[in-house]
C-alpha cells in the first residue's frame, strides 16, 4: 500500500463541495454556471456547465499547486510509479514540449527516431535543440517503421557524446516497443536523459503483460496521454517525472506556455480516470486485451489481412508489442490502408483511428463493447469480398530516411520562397509534410526535399490520406529556403 | 389495483396495456427480460422495456415474416432465422415438410430459456429435430457462411441495444453472401410513421438495397408495436416477391394461417404513397 488511498479524488471532491456551498460568481469564466449562455447549457448540460470554473483557494491553481491539485499531481504519481507527475492541460503535445525544454537548450543536442510525432520536432523549432535522427529499422512487408536497435542509439551516442537527451517512442501509434531498459542504462552511462513519448502507453502503468513503462524502466520523463487509453476528457494528460528531475524547475517550464485559466472539467477528468485505473486498471485492461485478440484472430481468419500479433517480435526493433492494439495490415487484400479506413467511414458507418498507406489502426479500449468489434470485423469482411484485389502495384514505403541540412528552428524562420512541388527536389524544406493521422512528418523543416518523398507525398495524396502541414493546403506547393544548401 | 405496463412509442405517445400480473422479470448479460399476463393481449414478452410479442397479436407478425418468402422461394431446404428467441418464426417453419434443416441463432440464451417456460405458444417447436440453435452474435455466426442457405429471416430487435448490429450494411452484405444464388432475406423493417422509426427504416432499406439486386418492403398491421403499422423487407437475388409468387401451390400445402393469404400477400406489397416516398428517397439509382 503506498501513502495515499486511490479511491480518493480530491479535485473531484473539491468540485462537488464547490457545488454544495453555491458560491456567488463575481469571477470569470463570464457564462457564471451557464446562465449567461443557454445554448451553452444545452449542448454540455448544468453538470458540466456548472463545473466550468476559475481557479480558487478551494480549488487550487494548476500553476502553483499547494492543495487539492497538488494532492491529485502526488495520487497520480504514486499510481504511475513517478517521483513527479504534473496535470497537463494543452494536450500530450505540451506533455511532449516540456520535456524537451526541461532538457534542451538551444544547440542542445536530443537523439530520437525520425517517427516521433510532430509536436517533438515542433519543440525543436520553438527552442532550437538540434535533432540527431537515428533510423528506425523499416519493416518493408508492413509498411511501417520500428523501434530504436539498442546498438542504433549506442552508435548515435558514440558519434554525439555531447547530446543532452534521448527521446524515444513508447510504444509508436502502432504498437511498437524499443528495449527502453537497455537505452536508458545506456543514456545514462553518458550523462544523458531519458525521455518517453508514451501517448500511446497509459496502460502499460496499469495492465498486467504489457511493455515495461517508462518510469519503470527508470527513464527522466515520460508524456502519457491520459485522454488516449486512460479515459480521460480530449486533451487531459500527464507529465512524469522520475527521482533525477527537479519538478520545480519542470514546473516553471510548463508555466512558460501553460494556460493560467486551467479547465476544471479536463483537471477533473484527470482526476476521476487516475482512481479508475488505480482501482480498477488490471481488470479494465485485460479485457481490453481479450477484446483486441479476439479481434485479430477474427480479422487474421478472414485471408488477406494481417492483423498484427506478438510473432512480430524479435527482441530489439520490435522489442515488445501492445497487445491491445489493433493494427491491420491490407496490403493483401488489394486495398491501402486509408482506402479501407475511408470505405470503413463512408460505407459502414465505423470511424477507426487512422488509415496510412499500408495499414488501418482500430482503437480499442475500455469503453469498447464485444457487438461492435462484430462490426468491424464484419465490416472489413465485406470490404475483402466487395472491393478487394490481388495486391499488385501496392506501395509500401512509409519512412524515408531524411537527411537534415538546418536545424528545424533556423529552417522554420529562414528565408522562404514557395515552389510548385516539381521544382522543390533538392531544395531544402521550410516546412511540416505529414499524413494526419498519424501525425508523422515526411518532412520536417530544414530537411532536403527527394524525388523518393516527392513520390511518396504524390502517391499519398492520390490514395486520399489526409495531408497536413504545408501553407498551401492542397499540398501543390512547398516552401522552401531560398537559399540552397545541397 | 391498477397495474399497467407502458412503453413510449415517441417521447410524446405511449401504449398502455393493464397487467394482470407479471410471470417473470431478470436480467440477462444483454437485457432485462420481462413477462406479463394481462387480459387483452394474454401474455406479453418486453426486452429493456419494449413490447416484442404478446400471444393475441403475434401470428400476424410471425405468419407475414415466414409465408411471404416461403411462397415465392419454391424450394427452401435450408433457412436461417437470426434473433426469433421466442420461437413465432421457428413454429411457422417447421409448418414446411420440405424444409430440411433450420439453424436459429440467437444471442441471449435466457430469452430462449423464459419464452420455453412462459410462452408456450410461440416457442413450441423449438425442439423440432431439425432445428439447430446457436447460441452467439449473429453478425459473427453469419461472417463465415457463404452459398449456404436458401432463407434467412432476420427477426431482429430493434436497431439500438443487442439487436443493433443486425441492421448494419456489414451484415446485410454477409446475408448475401450467406445466401445460394437463388436466396431470399426477409428482415424486421421498422415503422413508416413515426420519425425515429422511420430514420431507422430508410437506413435499413438503403444499406439492403446496396446489398441486393431486388429488394422490396411490404406492410402489415400490428396493433401493438408503435403506431400499428410495420414493415418488412423482402431481398431477393433472384425471385420477384410478386412475380414469382406460386400462390396456388402454397395453398396446396394446406398451412392454415389467420392472417397471410396469397392474396393479401400481394396486395402487402403496395404501400401508402408517403411509404413510397420515403424508401424511394434512399433508394438512389440502383431500382
Amino acid at each position: 500500500m503506498g501513502r495515499f488511498n486511490q479511491s480518493k479524488a480530491p479535485i473531484y471532491d473539491a468540485l462537488v463541495e464547490f457545488r454544495q456551498n453555491r458560491i456567488v460568481p463575481f469571477d470569470v469564466p463570464g457564462h457564471k454556471r451557464g446562465r449567461g449562455n443557454p445554448e451553452l447549457v444545452e449542448l454540455l448540460g448544468q453538470q458540466c456547465v456548472g463545473i466550468d470554473v476559475n481557479s480558487m483557494k478551494p480549488l487550487d491553481n494548476l500553476c502553483h499547486p499547494v492543495s487539492v491539485i497538488r494532492e491529485a499531481e502526488e495520487m497520480a504519481a504514486e499510481a504511475f510509479g513517478a517521483a513527479y507527475a504534473f496535470l497537463m492541460v494543452g494536450g500530450t503535445t505540451s506533455s511532449v514540449q516540456s520535456m524537451v525544454f526541461s532538457t534542451c537548450k538551444k544547440g542542445d543536442k536530443i537523439i530520437l527516431p525520425r517517427n516521433v510525432h510532430r509536436s517533438v520536432i515542433n519543440a525543436l523549432v520553438v527552442n532550437g535543440a538540434a535533432p540527431i535522427y537515428v533510423d528506425p529499422e523499416m519493416d518493408r512487408r508492413l509498411g511501417i517503421a520500428l523501434g530504436m536497435k539498442v546498438t542504433q542509439v549506442e552508435k548515435a551516442i558514440r558519434e554525439n557524446p555531447d547530446a543532452v537527451a534521448v527521446l524515444v517512442n513508447n510504444p509508436t501509434y502502432y504498437g511498437i516497443c524499443s528495449d527502453l531498459k537497455s537505452i536508458v542504462k545506456l543514456a545514462h552511462a553518458h550523462g544523458m536523459k531519458v525521455l518517453a513519448d508514451e501517448a500511446h502507453g497509459t496502460h502499460f502503468y496499469f495492465g498486467e503483460s504489457m511493455p515495461l513503462s517508462a518510469m519503470a524502466a527508470g527513464a527522466d520523463m515520460s508524456a502519457v496521454s491520459m485522454h488516449k487509453s486512460g479515459g480521460s476528457l480530449t486533451q487531459s494528460s500527464f507529465l512524469l517525472t522520475g527521482p533525477n528531475m527537479n519538478p520545480g524547475y519542470v514546473r516553471q517550464i510548463i508555466n512558460l506556455t501553460q494556460t493560467t485559466s486551467a479547465s476544471y472539467l479536463l483537471l477533473a477528468s484527470l482526476d476521476i480516470s487516475r482512481r479508475n485505473l488505480a482501482l480498477r486498471g488490471k481488470e479494465e485492461f485485460a479485457k481490453v486485451t481479450a477484446l483486441a485478440e479476439y479481434a485479430r484472430e477474427e480479422i487474421n481468419k478472414i485471408g488477406g489481412y494481417y492483423a498484427y500479433t506478438a510473432d512480430l517480435i524479435n527482441g530489439d526493433s520490435i522489442y515488445d508489442f501492445d497487445r491491445t492494439k489493433l493494427t491491420v495490415n491490407t496490403l493483401g487484400v488489394g486495398l491501402a490502408g486509408i482506402e479501407v479506413y475511408d470505405l470503413l467511414r463512408d460505407e459502414y458507418d465505423i470511424q477507426t483511428e487512422l488509415g496510412d498507406i499500408a495499414n488501418i489502426l482500430a482503437y480499442i479500449s475500455i469503453g469498447d463493447r464485444e457487438r461492435d468489434i462484430e462490426r468491424l470485423v464484419s465490416a472489413m469482411s465485406e470490404i475483402k469480398r466487395k472491393y478487394g484485389g490481388d495486391g499488385a502495384g501496392m506501395f509500401t514505403q512509409e519512412y524515408i530516411d531524411p537527411r537534415v541540412a538546418v536545424s528545424p528552428q533556423d529552417a522554420f524562420y529562414a528565408e522562404k520562397e514557395s515552389l510548385p512541388l516539381a521544382q522543390t527536389k533538392g531544395r531544402v524544406c521550410g516546412e511540416f509534410v505529414m499524413c494526419y493521422p498519424p501525425g508523422i512528418p515526411i518532412l520536417a523543416p530544414g530537411e532536403e526535399i527527394t524525388e523518393e518523398i516527392l513520390d511518396y507525398i504524390r502517391y499519398a495524396k492520390e490514395k486520399g490520406c489526409s495531408m497536413t502541414g504545408p501553407e498551401d493546403a492542397a499540398i501543390e506547393r512547398l516552401n522552401v529556403l531560398r537559399e540552397v544548401w545541397a | 389495483m391498477e397495474l399497467w405496463f407502458s412503453e413510449p412509442h415517441t417521447p410524446d405517445v405511449k401504449l398502455s396495456i393493464r397487467v394482470d400480473k407479471q410471470l417473470y422479470s431478470g436480467q440477462s448479460e444483454f437485457q432485462r427480460i420481462d413477462v406479463f399476463e394481462s387480459k387483452e393481449f394474454g401474455r406479453f414478452l418486453t426486452l429493456d422495456g419494449f413490447l416484442m410479442l404478446t400471444e393475441k397479436d403475434e401470428f400476424i407478425y410471425h405468419e407475414m415474416i415466414t409465408h411471404v418468402p416461403m411462397a415465392v422461394h419454391p424450394n427452401v431446404k435450408k433457412a436461417l432465422v437470426i434473433g426469433a428467441g421466442d420461437g413465432g418464426v421457428i413454429r411457422e417453419l417447421t409448418r414446411y415438410s420440405d424444409i430440411e434443416r433450420i439453424d436459429m441463432v440467437e444471442i441471449d440464451e435466457l430469452v430462449v430459456e423464459v419464452c420455453k417456460k412462459y410462452l408456450p405458444r410461440t416457442a413450441c417447436r423449438l425442439e423440432d429435430e431439425r432445428v439447430s440453435i446457436y447460441y452467439e452474435d449473429g453478425l459473427r455466426f453469419i461472417r463465415s457462411k457463404e452459398n449456404e442457405y436458401d432463407l434467412i429471416i432476420v427477426d431482429s430487435t430493434d436497431p439500438f441495444g443487442p439487436g443493433e448490429g443486425l441492421f448494419t450494411k456489414e451484415f446485410y452484405g454477409n446475408c448475401y453472401k450467406a445466401l445460394r444464388e437463388d436466396g431470399i432475406m426477409v428482415n424486421q423493417h421498422e415503422s413508416p410513421f413515426y420519425e425515429a422509426d422511420a430514420t431507422a427504416c430508410k437506413r435499413a432499406h438503403k444499406r439492403i438495397v446496396e446489398s441486393f439486386p431486388i429488394s422490396r418492403v411490404y406492410q402489415v398491421h400490428i396493433p401493438t408495436y408503435p403506431s400499428g403499422h410495420w414493415l418488412f423487407g423482402f431481398a431477393s437475388k433472384k425471385y420477384h416477391p410478386i412475380h414469382d409468387l406460386h400462390g396456388a401451390a402454397w395453398k396446396l400445402l394446406g398451412i392454415d394461417t389467420r392472417y397471410y393469404t396469397p392474396k393479401l400477400h400481394q396486395g402487402s406489397f403496395y404501400l401508402p404513397a408517403y411509404v413510397e416516398d420515403l424508401l424511394r428517397s434512399v433508394e438512389g439509382r440502383n431500382q
